[in-house]
């Protein structure tokens, strides 16, 4: 088996997630599937990392994960007091902007 | 397994276990995607992580593995969790759609863009994997080490301001300031005798003992649901259950079986209903 | 002694100021600080006047340089004030003949309101007239014009309240700012042309500039002097202005600010000496002019309105002698002042009668007055032989003098210039002849009949305060009216034979002016009993018409001339037609224009933005999904190009 069929599943997970993020409403399953896109991400870091050989994909992936880790804390915060004025996790619902 | 060999291909049993796990992992992303319930998306998503997980260690990515475990699915995953059940975990999505060819568009983008990436993989000529036995040769998390202090000391440091910014930030969202003092409880069982409502205790909730049993409210001595029974943030949520009928028509279903097994013609094959409900 | 020449105008500038700024607390002695303040420019100019008779000829021209007014390198607009012959002329007559209204309009204004402020605008008048006839250079004197302008409009409007009055105000000031441009395109031509609009550097140059920029600027001088001295084809104007108060009448309409285009023409006579085709211009309008005017002045019934066709026509006179060039400024000149007495008096003389009658206007409903107002009647008939050129009074002597400068023209020119003044003279005595029998004599057609007819516009609202549906009891007016008739009546009486009695006036003038004796075809005595004969012509028609037969209560018919003089001539009509209506098709046709066009092309494109935005709006539905849809259909292509390009 070629090591390049990470890839493949990288680039699959990460369409699923993208059309996940575009499908669903409720903002948690929203993030978790923003979530996923970045995991993908993470695979095909660490593909690429074994593919040149050297550890630089793994330190990027490192830091992916850092960055993931603050952005889910202050994005579920948004969504806990989302949901404290508006009783609804939906993101539909936070369309106001709208003419 | 000689290093020249690992160049390309990979052993036969790392093989198996990506197509194996490989399998695991995009059904674990299809769920995630389209379980109704937050809490299945959820516990698929963390399912999928710990896949990957294990195809970072395969990859040679053993530090990464690891903190894949420990920080998503152990962290992270837990904070999701934790969210659900606050927002609540049996608020169940309902998967149809509002915004009119959003889905369709949706699965239009996601399916040209998807092919469009495989497409472009497999354009690429990836054949010489170089392998990380070199790399790894001094360790795994030795070799991270060296590089993160060195070559990526700034973008770490940044990554540590990032996080406490992180931190501080989701304290002050969440935060709310106490405007005036909170009531003590002599205040308010005082200010519950002056305006001379509910001075007693609030009534419990119903009596039934099956599902939760505080989602159900409280039947009054007419026989309504009383919904003061119930706590405020079920009522809130709308996830009371009435039972008030449930009983009875049980006993009716109770009745129409015996009457069917001695075969007798059911006298009144409706099911019971609440007057009201069943004046509409 | 040149000091004195700013108190000329600061004297009335400032009773204009207090007046106007004092509020009501200066209502009971308001009018007499009006008057004493116009009293003492008087005095001041009597004065300067005494001062200019003890000096030489040659050095009668005082200049006052007061403050550079628009200092900038190559265009020196300096306030200098200037007093030679001809100002000094213009200053007595306007103080004086001012002076002697502000009296007796303490008394005719004695029952208005706002007398305060009528004596405000009054003096306001005077420091604008005094500047205009002061002032040494054309922009200063542009000051002056548009101020004497801003005063008549002020006081033809005094009665705001009457929509004719208002009316009659705004025509005024438009119809004069056609004039006003006139003077300052001619401004702007002359310093393009000389490099300055000082009247030294101007004149002094004349000889350098071409023909026709002299023609052009005496044309457009003439076409200001057209508007502001109610010349054929801006005369439209007069006989509205008459909705103004009496007084206002006689000082503003009939004795000065009206003359103040005669005063620009003989002042610019070193233009006009160098330009003939503007001179030829000059005297065309001034015999139109002075025919226009009579044969208006024969139709009306209105008093006022009969004397303003009479000082349209004098005034044409003097435009006339003005074009006539050398041979005829003096006389101009001497026209205008004896004309401003006599003219003056009239018009008091009529408010003297209105006053007495209700404000009743409508000479058909007079007669026979001599009886009840013998001082008005004593001093409006000399006036009235004075107009007509009864010899030995005043018009007689300054009237003959232009038809004997007409005469000496010389050529066809000359035949058709002193025809026209000699047919004028004829007709002037019949409609003053008529005037004064409709007025003072015949029978009394104000008794025994309602003293006004039902709906007839009330020609002064003072007339409410006394008693208007009352029969009129008609009585003489009060001394502080009477006092400056008499005065009048005398100047117009003496005027003209002291002035014209060895060459007196002709000699003050002409440092000024230039004089030069014309070769006429007719000698004077040929000129003097032709005027005389068709005098006696005029004033027996007009007695065999009013004075024989008993004048009818209501206007006759009358034939088309009639007709058509009742309306002015029909300059309204064609001012209407011609212009208004042009103006309206005009305007219309670019509105249409401006609606389809380039309202069109705007609304055009603003409803077509509109239109796309309104359906680019639909995507902005507000729901974040629908955007990251747009987001990762964007990604998508991203790919798609990265791919093709490395493709290709």
């Amino acid at each position: 088996m070629n090591p390049v069929n990470y890839l493949y599943l990288a680039g699959l997970l990460f369409t699923i997630g993208a059309t996940g993020v575009l499908i669903r409403r409720n903002a948690i399953v929203v993030f978790m599937c923003v979530e996923l896109m970045l995991n993908a991400c993470n695979l095909a870091f660490v593909t690429f990392s074994r593919l040149h050989g050297n550890l630089d994909g793994q330190v990027f992936a490192f830091f992916t994960m850092v960055v993931a880790a603050a952005e889910v804390v202050v994005g579920l915060a948004i969504i806990v007091s989302l949901f404290r004025t508006r009783h609804s996790a939906s993101v539909d619902d936070a369309s106001l902007m709208k003419l | 397994m000689s290093a020249q060999l690992a160049a390309y291909t990979t052993s036969t049993g790392e093989a198996f276990q990506f197509w194996v796990l490989g399998t695991v992992a995009v059904l674990g992303a299809l769920c995630t995607v389209f379980m109704k319930k937050a809490v299945h998306s959820a516990l698929s998503l963390a399912g999928t992580m710990i896949v990957l997980a294990v195809f970072y260690l395969a990859n040679g990515a053993y530090f990464l593995g690891i903190v894949q475990i420990v920080v998503y699915t152990g962290a992270i995953m837990m904070l999701f969790l934790f969210v659900v059940m606050l927002v609540g975990v049996t608020a169940a999505d309902s998967l149809k759609e509002t915004i009119k060819g959003q889905r369709w568009l949706a699965l239009l983008c996601g399916v040209g863009f998807g092919v469009l990436l495989l497409a472009g993989i497999a354009n690429a000529s990836l054949k010489d994997f170089a392998g990380t036995g070199q790399a790894n040769a001094n360790g795994n998390v030795e070799g991270l080490a060296a590089l993160i202090f060195t070559k990526y000391v700034f973008a770490f440091e940044i990554t540590g301001a990032l996080l406490i910014t992180a931190a501080v930030g989701a304290m002050v969202l969440t935060h709310r300031e106490r405007t005036e003092r909170a009531k003590t409880q002599r205040e308010l069982s005082e200010q519950r005798v002056r305006e001379g409502k509910y001075v007693p205790p609030l009534p419990a909730p119903g009596v039934y003992a099956r599902h939760n049993a505080v989602d159900i409210a409280g039947l009054l001595p007419d026989g309504t649901p009383s919904e003061l029974t119930v706590s405020k943030t079920l009522r809130e949520r709308g996830q009371i259950r009435d039972v008030s009928t449930d009983a009875i028509n049980d006993l009716r279903a109770l009745e129409q079986r015996s009457e069917e097994r001695l075969e007798r013609t059911p006298i009144e094959p409706e099911t019971f209903k609440r007057p009201e409900e069943a004046s509409k | 002694m040149e000091k004195l020449i700013a108190l000329l105008i600061a004297a009335p500038l400032l009773g204009a100021a207090v007046l106007l700024v004092g509020g009501r607390r200066l209502d009971r002695v308001g009018h007499w600080i009006g008057t004493l303040l116009s009293t003492a420019s008087f005095v001041f100019g009597l004065l300067l006047f005494a001062d200019l008779l003890g000096r030489n000829a040659e050095h009668r021209t005082l200049t006052q340089h007061l403050w550079s007014w628009i200092p900038v390198e190559g265009f020196q607009a300096d306030v200098t004030l200037r007093l030679d012959q001809l100002s000094m002329t213009f200053v007595l007559l306007i103080t004086g003949v001012g002076s002697l209204i502000h009296l007796y309009s303490v008394g005719y204004m004695e029952h208005d309101e706002r007398r305060r402020r009528f004596f405000g605008y009054l003096n306001l008048f005077l420091a604008a007239m005094l500047l205009l006839v002061l002032a040494d250079n054309y922009l200063l004197l542009y000051v002056g014009w548009e101020g004497v302008g801003l005063a008549s409009y002020l006081l033809i409007g005094f009665w705001q309240h009457k929509p004719s009055a208002a009316t009659a105000a705004k025509k005024a000031f438009l119809v004069n700012r056609v004039g006003d441009m006139g003077l300052s395109i001619a401004i702007m031509l002359m310093f393009t042309t000389f490099g300055s609009f000082a009247f030294g550097p101007v004149f002094g140059h004349v000889g350098d500039a071409s023909q026709g920029k002299l023609t052009a600027i005496g044309l457009m001088l003439l076409l200001a002097a057209c508007g502001k001295s109610a010349q054929v084809p801006l005369q439209s104007w007069l006989g509205d202005a008459m909705e103004g108060p009496t007084p206002v009448s006689a000082l503003i309409h009939a004795a000065t600010m009206v003359t103040a285009g005669v005063y620009l023409i003989v002042r610019s006579a070193a233009v006009f000496n160098a330009a003939p085709d503007a001179q030829l211009a000059v005297t065309v309008v001034g015999a139109v002019t002075l025919l226009f005017g009579a044969i208006v002045g024969c139709a009306k019934d209105d008093i006022k309105k009969a004397l303003a066709g009479s000082t349209m026509s004098q005034i044409g006179y003097m435009v006339l002698a003005a074009g006539l060039g050398p041979i005829g400024y003096v006389f101009a000149i001497m026209h205008l002042v004896t004309h401003g007495f006599f003219k003056a008096g009239l018009f008091l003389g009529a408010g003297s009668v209105m006053h007495g009658m209700n404000d009743e206007v409508d000479m058909r409903k007079y007669g026979g007055l001599r009886k009840y107002m013998p001082v008005t009647f004593v001093t409006f008939g000399l006036g009235y032989l004075a107009i007509i050129g009864f010899p030995g009074l005043s018009g007689f002597f300054s009237k003959d003098k232009i038809i004997e400068a007409a005469f000496a023209k010389g050529g066809t020119e000359g035949w058709i210039l002193g025809g026209a003044a000699l047919l004028g003279a004829a007709i002037t005595a019949f409609y003053m002849t008529r005037v004064m029998l409709m007025t003072f004599f015949g029978e009394e057609r104000w008794k025994n009949r309602p003293t006004r007819s039902p709906g007839a516009p009330s020609a002064e609202p003072a007339a409410e305060h006394r008693g208007e549906h009352a029969e009129p009891h008609p009585h003489e007016s009060p001394k502080v009216m009477t006092i400056p008739m008499i005065v009048l009546a005398v100047g117009s009486v003496l005027g003209g034979g002291f002035f014209s009695i060895g060459d007196r006036f002709l000699h003050w003038l002409e440092p000024v002016t230039g004089h030069s004796e014309g070769h006429s075809p007719v000698s004077a005595g040929e000129v003097t009993a032709a005027t005389m004969v068709c005098l006696v012509i005029g004033v027996a028609i007009a007695w065999a018409q009013y004075g024989r037969k008993p004048v009818p209560a209501v206007a006759p018919r009358g034939s088309l001339l009639t007709r058509a003089a009742r309306r002015d001539l029909l300059q309204d009509d064609f001012n209407h037609v011609v212009l208004v209506r042009g103006g309206e098709h005009l305007t219309r046709s670019l509105v249409y224009l401006d609606h389809s066009l380039v309202d069109g092309v705007v609304n055009g494109t603003a409803a077509g933005f509109g239109g796309l935005s309104g359906r680019l709006r639909r995507f902005q539905n507000g729901f974040a999904r629908s955007y990251a849809v747009s987001m990762f259909g964007g990604a998508a292509l991203l790919v798609a190009a990265t791919l093709l390009m490395r493709a290709v």
